[in-house]
């Protein structure tokens, strides 16, 4: 055995021993705490399992996207809680992007109006705490919408009011044939391009990938239609009378008013961030690659399209995958004005009912951890894509 | 680089050592009360309350706390430090209120709080009484032309609160009657409120008592009633911590002394000039009988101090429920005595 390399001055073994030490006294301070929880919860006859996560959960939620009533289980209440988060995080990512990349640009317009208001926006917005401007959109919207009676009509199918947004229903038959159309269109697209691509790059060929597209994702659904028997029918809101002045909306789809306050204050917000990212990553493109376009008889748009976004992008993608995660875990703020979300729904009323402390948070701590990787793991996959490719 | 690895280990081991003796934590089943003792060196009740309800717990504009359920708190500290102020008021959201009480946040958790079997038996808590006889109701505008639960038909809008026994009476009530509802359920009461009020929802259920407090915040309270109708039980009480037998006695006793207080009219200006008293039973009370202080550790003035700080029950009703337009008729909350259900134990 060689001494030299048990010895202590052994550089490696001397950077090894520090880190161990570390982990062995962050293993020690976990272990304290979970054995300390355990004794006092066993004190005070606090028992601990996850059994009730198949219990009757006995409490109703406002809106569920999968089929759900008190005579479920907590779990189930979990997942319905569960899929709102995501609905609200996806409707208010989309929203936020498109906002912020539209008020991103318009910051660096040339039109002196444009640029001010996409300022004074991006000031205003980033600078009222979250929870403020949920309220603020939440109870603004409800004393500016009107009662059912009185609702907002839009060609006698859908209604806005102060009890949400009556949308039609839709009532598929075949809905599986027609998914799997739209599918088939997408793959459909996904060849015709990298075909395009290739006949571009080696023949130096121009083909009109953009209509081919669009007709593909038209007609082959529109077949589904004509000849495989899918069809589709609106089952629209009828107004309904519960007593002399109480009115609400029957059939149709209801789209409630805690989730468009949510989901616009949510966009709002986190747009201003991803507005200035934005804005960084078209500034941090350098002069000389615009002109360098330019010259080459680039238009406008083609130099923002072919030659400055895809450098900015580089530059923009990082911080708004941070804008995204915290678009996410900002959404848990929706317990206050009652949309059911995980917090609202399994951190808040299935807590009280069960008394389960410890095994709700943990849960729910769990599932935002795993919805905030899932993202990052995308947006670095991305990241990836969109990195300068070395040839 | 040698020095730097000696502090390394030094840090190992002493967090060794803290897992050793990190096993220390509670005392369950002792003779003496742990959180009695810690009450006495803080000098001062740690009391859960309600985030604002009036007549049961609520602060005024210079944080002084005052109602009912506050009274339970300032008698207990009445009992044991001789001073009904020493109090610490935590407001507490109905989710974070067992957690608080459970953690030791708190030791007394006087927050109009449902005493139901789970409750008391599944999450580490014990309810020592009732302070107040409650019932779960809806409130309507007096214009809807709803007069009765029956006037409720399909696809009506409910508000409530998050995390309390009025979510599943809500949905036992709907079931039964067969009726398709949209529940709404906020974390706290104020956006319950503003909800209902803007008009989100057509009826607001919650307690009874809290329905007729809450509608005083109404932007219109004339505009509002409440139905006729009791779809639940609600027997609220104070909650304490399982584990501590004699600070369980001391705040269950504490609350039953102002109810006895008031069934043998011993009220806070007559308490002290009772003590001669003919009636061994008010003799008791006020401390010249007896040695009822001692069982919990306790002098025996614990009972004459709370009637003279707090009030009896009656008093503490009428300045806080009947005065403000609450409830000003007591209803259950009445003594056995008087056609009520409200009936303690003897103390002696």
């Amino acid at each position: 055995m060689n001494l030299k390399k048990l010895n202590i001055e052994n550089k490696k073994i001397r950077n090894l021993i520090p880190q161990a030490l570390t982990v062995l006294a962050l293993l020690s301070v976990i272990i304290y705490f979970a054995t300390n929880a355990q004794i006092n919860m066993g004190n005070r006859g606090i028992s601990f399992g996850f059994g009730f996560l198949n219990q009757e959960a006995s409490f109703d939620i406002t809106f569920s996207m999968i089929e759900y009533d008190g005579s479920h289980s907590y779990g189930r209440a979990f997942l319905v809680g569960l899929l709102n988060t995501i609905l609200v995080s996806v409707i208010g990512i989309i929203f936020a992007t498109i906002l912020g990349v539209v008020v991103g640009i318009s910051r660096l317009s040339d039109n002196y109006l444009i640029a001010k208001v996409a300022e004074w926006y991006v000031e205003i917005f980033r600078n009222i705490p979250l929870i403020l401007q949920i309220f603020f959109w939440y109870f603004a919207a409800l004393r500016a919408l009107p009662l059912p009676e009185n609702g907002i009509n839009f060609y006698d199918i859908s209604f806005l009011t102060i009890k949400g947004w009556y949308v039609p229903k839709f009532i598929w038959t075949n809905f599986n044939i027609f998914l799997l159309s739209v599918i088939a269109a997408f793959i459909a697209i996904y060849f015709i391009n990298s075909y395009a691509t290739k006949q571009r790059e080696q023949f130096g060929k121009q083909i009109p990938t953009t209509i081919i597209s669009l007709a593909s994702l038209i007609l082959l659904p529109l077949i589904t239609f004509l000849f495989l028997g899918v069809s589709l029918t609106f089952e629209y809101p009828v107004l309904k009378q519960l007593s002399p002045t109480v009115f609400t909306y029957a059939g149709g789809v209801s789209i409630i008013p805690e989730l468009i306050a949510l989901a616009l204050a949510l966009s709002m917000y986190t747009a201003t961030f991803i507005a200035e990212n934005v804005r960084a990553g078209i500034l941090g493109v350098g002069k000389g690659q615009k002109e360098a376009a330019a010259s080459i008889g680039l238009n406008k748009n083609q130099i923002l399209k072919l030659v400055v976004m895809p450098q900015a992008l580089r530059i923009i993608i990082p911080p708004t995958t941070n804008q995204y995660l915290n678009l996410t875990k900002n959404s848990s703020l929706a317990a206050a004005i009652a949309y059911p979300d995980i917090v609202l729904v399994f951190a808040g009323t299935a807590l009280m009912q069960t008394g389960r402390a410890i095994e709700i948070i943990s849960i729910t701590m769990l599932t935002y951890l795993t919805l905030s990787i899932s993202i990052s793991i995308f947006m670095n996959w991305y990241n990836k894509k969109m990195a300068i490719k070395e040839k | 680089m040698i020095k730097s690895i000696k502090t390394w280990i030094l840090v190992g081991f002493a967090s060794l050592l803290l897992v050793a003796c990190g096993q220390g934590g509670g005392g369950a089943g002792s003779k003496k009360s742990k959180t009695l003792d810690n009450t006495k060196k803080a000098g001062f009740v740690k009391c859960g309350v309600s985030q604002g309800l009036p007549g049961f717990s609520n602060a005024d504009e210079s944080g002084n706390w005052s109602g009912i359920d506050v009274d339970v708190c300032r008698a207990v500290a009445a009992a044991v430090l001789g001073d009904a102020d020493k109090v610490k008021y935590t407001p507490l959201s109905a989710k974070e209120r067992f957690t608080a009480l459970t953690s030791g946040e708190i030791d007394v958790l006087a927050r109009n709080t449902t005493w139901t079997l789970s409750r008391d038996a599944d999450i580490g808590l014990t309810f020592v009484g009732v302070n107040f006889y409650d019932g779960q109701g809806f409130m309507v505008r007096k214009n809807s032309g709803i007069n009765s639960v029956n006037d409720f038909q399909n696809g009506i809008s409910a508000c409530t609160n998050t995390g309390t026994t009025t979510e599943l009476n809500m949905r036992d009530f709907f079931n039964s009657k067969n009726i398709s509802y949209e529940p709404i359920a906020f974390e706290k009461a104020d956006e319950v409120v503003a909800a209902y009020d803007a008009g989100r929802c057509d009826t607001y259920t919650t307690d009874k008592s809290g329905l007729a407090a809450q509608r005083t915040k109404m932007s219109n309270p004339d505009e509002h009633k409440v139905l006729p109708e009791t779809i639940s039980k609600e027997p609220l009480g104070p909650v304490v911590r399982q584990g501590d037998a004699v600070w369980e006695d001391i705040v269950r006793w504490s609350l039953n002394t102002m109810i006895e207080a008031e069934e043998y009219g011993v009220n806070s200006s007559n308490a002290s000039s009772l003590k001669d008293s003919e009636n061994p039973a008010i003799k008791r009370l006020v401390g010249s009988e007896g040695e009822l202080g001692a069982a919990f550790g306790l002098d025996n003035d614990w009972s004459l101090r709370i009637i003279e700080q707090v009030g009896n029950y009656g008093e503490s009703y009428k300045k806080h429920i009947a005065d403000t337009g609450i409830l000003p008729n007591r209803g259950p909350n009445q003594l056995w005595t008087k056609g009520g259900i409200l009936y303690v134990p003897p103390a002696r």
